[in-house]
């Protein structure tokens, strides 16, 4: 019964803590017991990553990883969003380009990295376009199924008083579709921040990504190699965060009303 | 005494069982405060009610005065801030199998057959007891024919059945009902009283049942405990004292209904 | 009367088809015009995929990465569905590993690379770790979610008949998620996918990413690239066509009718 008794308010915070502290010390504890040379230990890692803030440069590859997400993304946006409003609200153009989507998507964007060198070369651009590619298919697909989902009633009261179907696309179906659009596109950041780290891993020479391939490569610094992916890790959180608050506004919250 | 008369001395003495019962189910000043966003609520305020055994209850009061809180707490699934509740004796710790609650239809499991539904809480039988007590409470139910079926196959009065019947097939000591049948149409509705109260005459559990439709609950129970708007305070304790099958359009029932129309302070005519 | 819906049923079905064309034609036209580009035309990459049919690498290819997902898509199933039972059910588990959870969740499992040719080298095994890594995360978090979910009638249901912890997550937790499983088993597979083809072109010495790499690094020969690329899609489509189909089965469908 006590595991089914309502937890505390303090619980929240005992919890978790003890459960990071525990984790922390198996790691510290498990290096220090198989005596591995290379694999780090948490204070090694905190070290490293301390010693890069001092030298500068822990900020270039941070500004370089978000900098490429936000570019991708953002394009992904622009162009996925409108052509998923396009594609869900005509179903015969949905029906023809489909199975052309469905073909695609499969594809990591990790495989196009040939095909992205080949336009772009090595660089900044290739990056961009991955995460372009990485985002744009999750956000065309929830347009599409948001604009599906919206009920019909909305529609139909839509042109009860008097809109053409692009107002209504505009002012009825879109607003409709848009909490469910917003947690397509949190998801999508999601992948964009996933994607960007792995194709800096292979296509650039800068940023998060590129930071875990060189430690290793040249040094065997996996102090490093771990620092980054925690780094990862809690900025990939906060950006999650960050949209979850921005999902809280007043003017979709009503689409929310049903999650805890 | 007349009817109205009756009511009133109702009113002013102690809650106990009906005359002539063992009492089955007590509970003791039983208080529910419910935190929410740092304000306390309070839900219940001195619940003291004592059920015979084999005595058919009902819970009636309008929506939010804490009657399904109350039964909750009941039959175990929460505890109360203060206060006691006990059955045969023992304080209440939890929910048992001893004493089933039926939700509304929602609590049929979807994904189990009917037969699976009303088998599920015989484990510990036999194959063949299992078979045969499954077969027993279907026909009960009236659900022959229906054995392989799954819920969403069925309609709302089915599901209930079949939730029913599963509460039976553990032949539990006590029934718990919140407002089982609030989902169906009214049709359906009066046709599941009369299952209701055909399968209680022939099996006699206790049955403690909770409702915001006064025709309802005078056409089923012994005893109405008429519930106060929040906090749920018992206001009124009403035996109907008339034998089943019961005639709704005699004079007796209409009094002992406009009574307690009354007791709630509602006025006549819309 | 009668004649006329039918030959609009199968031009319709031929739109998408026609569409294809179309692209694949486009696509022809523009690698005409630039003859130095390294990209190959539609029909090169046609004659690419003959090229691995014949030299019998094209079945092999399939099967080491279809092989090695299958197995880190397994493990992370068998370890994931329990846990993930256990800490949707006890709060305080989930209040504990939370926060664990998500800073884990944004590290993409590439960047997990160097750690994974710490730990196993260069190899297969390297190559199912990743796997593991990228479905196993999403997996727990969509089983305790759904866990979450679950509607309190059931739960209280199964307590009332006397089931211990235990008994009630077999018997109640686990059918009663099984449909959101299914999805979720559906997007972690289409994941795995992804990440086996981005891990091979890395890790390993054969299937489906590694001849992208090889295909480029010895030779250039692009048409292989893209052969590879038309395959993954493809293959991708049929594993997430497959899972589909299963979420239909008639066990399942009473999960449809509870959503409406």
């Amino acid at each position: 019964m006590s595991a089914l008794a309502e937890p505390r308010k303090w619980e929240r915070l005992l919890w978790p803590l003890l459960a990071s502290a525990l984790f922390l010390a198996f790691w510290h504890y498990a290096v220090a017991w198989t005596a591995t040379k290379i694999f780090p230990s948490p204070l090694e890692v905190e070290r490293g990553l301390v010693d890069l803030i001092h030298r500068g440069v822990l900020y270039l590859d941070i500004l370089d990883s978000l900098r490429r997400v936000a570019i991708g993304y953002f394009a992904a946006i622009a162009i996925g969003i409108p052509l998923g409003l396009l594609f869900g609200w005509y179903p015969p153009v949905n029906q023809v380009v489909n199975p052309v989507v469905q073909l695609l998507r499969p594809i990591s964007p990790i495989a196009w990295i040939p095909v992205a060198i080949i336009f772009f070369g090595v660089g900044d651009y290739a990056a961009i376009f991955l995460v372009f590619l990485g985002a744009f298919f999750p956000i065309l697909v929830t347009c599409v199924d948001g604009v599906g989902n919206v009920p019909l009633i909305y529609r139909r009261a839509g042109s009860n008083f008097g809109l053409t179907p692009p107002q209504i696309l505009a002012r009825v179906v879109f607003p409709a579709a848009l909490p469910q659009i917003l947690v397509g596109l949190r998801i999508a950041l999601g992948i964009a921040w996933l994607v960007v780290v792995a194709g800096e891993m292979i296509a650039v020479d800068s940023g998060l990504g590129f930071l875990i391939i060189d430690s290793r490569n040249s040094g065997k610094r996996y102090d490093l190699v771990v620092g980054a992916m925690l780094l990862i890790g809690v900025i990939g959180l906060a950006l999650d965060f960050g949209f979850r608050r921005i999902e809280k506004f007043k003017a979709v919250r009503w689409g929310f009303r049903n999650e805890a | 005494m007349s009817t109205r008369q009756t009511i009133e001395a109702a009113a002013n003495s102690m809650p106990a069982s009906a005359p002539g019962l063992r009492t089955k189910l007590r509970a003791n000043g039983v208080n529910m405060t419910f935190n929410r966003d740092g304000k306390s609520m309070s839900v219940l305020e001195n619940i003291d009610l004592e059920v015979g055994d084999g005595e058919f209850v009902c819970l009636l009061g309008p929506s939010g005065c804490g009657k399904s809180t109350l039964l909750s707490t009941i039959a175990g699934f929460l505890a109360p801030t203060s206060g006691e509740v006990s059955i045969d004796g023992e304080a209440v710790r939890g929910p048992d199998p001893r004493r089933i609650f039926v939700f509304q239809e929602r609590g049929v499991f979807p994904w189990l057959t009917v037969e699976g539904n009303i088998g599920f809480g015989l484990g510990k039988l036999t194959r063949s007891e299992r078979a045969q007590r499954i077969e027993h409470y279907i026909k009960m139910v009236g659900l022959e024919g229906f054995e392989k079926s799954y819920p969403h196959e069925l309609s709302g009065g089915m599901k209930q059945r079949v939730e029913v019947a599963r509460a039976l097939a553990v032949n539990p000591d006590v029934l718990f009902l919140d407002e089982p049948f609030g989902a169906l149409d009214s049709i359906t509705r009066m046709i599941m009283r009369g299952e209701l109260l055909r399968i209680w005459e022939a099996e006699r559990k206790t049955i403690l049942f909770v409702t915001h439709d006064i025709d309802e609950a005078v056409q089923l129970a012994d005893r109405v405990v008429v519930m106060s708007a929040r906090p749920g305070r018992i206001q009124q304790i009403v035996p109907i004292d008339i034998a089943h099958p019961r005639d709704i359009s005699s004079p007796h029932y209409l009094e002992l209904r406009d009574g307690i129309l009354n007791q709630i302070g509602l006025a006549h005519g819309i | 009367m009668q004649e006329r819906p039918k030959p609009l049923k199968i031009s319709v079905r031929l739109r998408p088809v026609i569409f294809i064309l179309l692209l694949l034609g486009l696509w022809q036209v523009a690698v005409i015009l630039h003859p130095h580009q390294l990209l190959p035309g539609p029909w090169k990459t046609a004659h690419g995929i003959a090229d691995l049919v014949r030299h019998g690498l094209l079945v092999k290819y399939v099967v080491a990465s279809l092989f090695r997902v299958t197995w880190g898509f397994f493990l992370a199933v068998v370890i994931a569905i329990p846990l993930g039972l256990a800490i949707g059910w006890y709060r305080r588990a989930e209040m504990a590993f939370n926060p664990i959870l998500q800073v884990l969740r944004p590290i993409s499992p590439l960047a997990w690379i160097p750690i994974a040719i710490l730990w196993f080298g260069v190899g297969d095994l390297a190559a199912v770790f990743l796997i593991f890594v990228g479905c196993f995360l999403p997996l727990l978090l969509t089983v305790i979610n759904a866990v979450q979910g679950v509607p309190a009638v059931y739960i209280n249901a199964g307590r009332n008949f006397g089931l211990g912890p235990v008994a009630l997550m077999r018997r109640v937790l686990y059918p009663a998620i099984v449909p959101r499983l299914m999805t979720g088993l559906r997007i972690t597979l289409g994941v795995a996918w992804l990440v086996v083809v981005a891990a091979e072109m890395i890790a390993v010495n054969s299937g489906l990413g590694f001849l992208i790499v090889d295909a480029r690094n010895a030779g250039n020969r692009y048409d292989l690239v893209l052969a590879g690329m038309v395959l993954i899609g493809v293959v991708g489509l049929l594993l997430d066509n497959g899972v589909r189909s299963l979420e239909k089965a008639k066990a399942l469908r009473w999960s449809y009718s509870e959503e409406h």
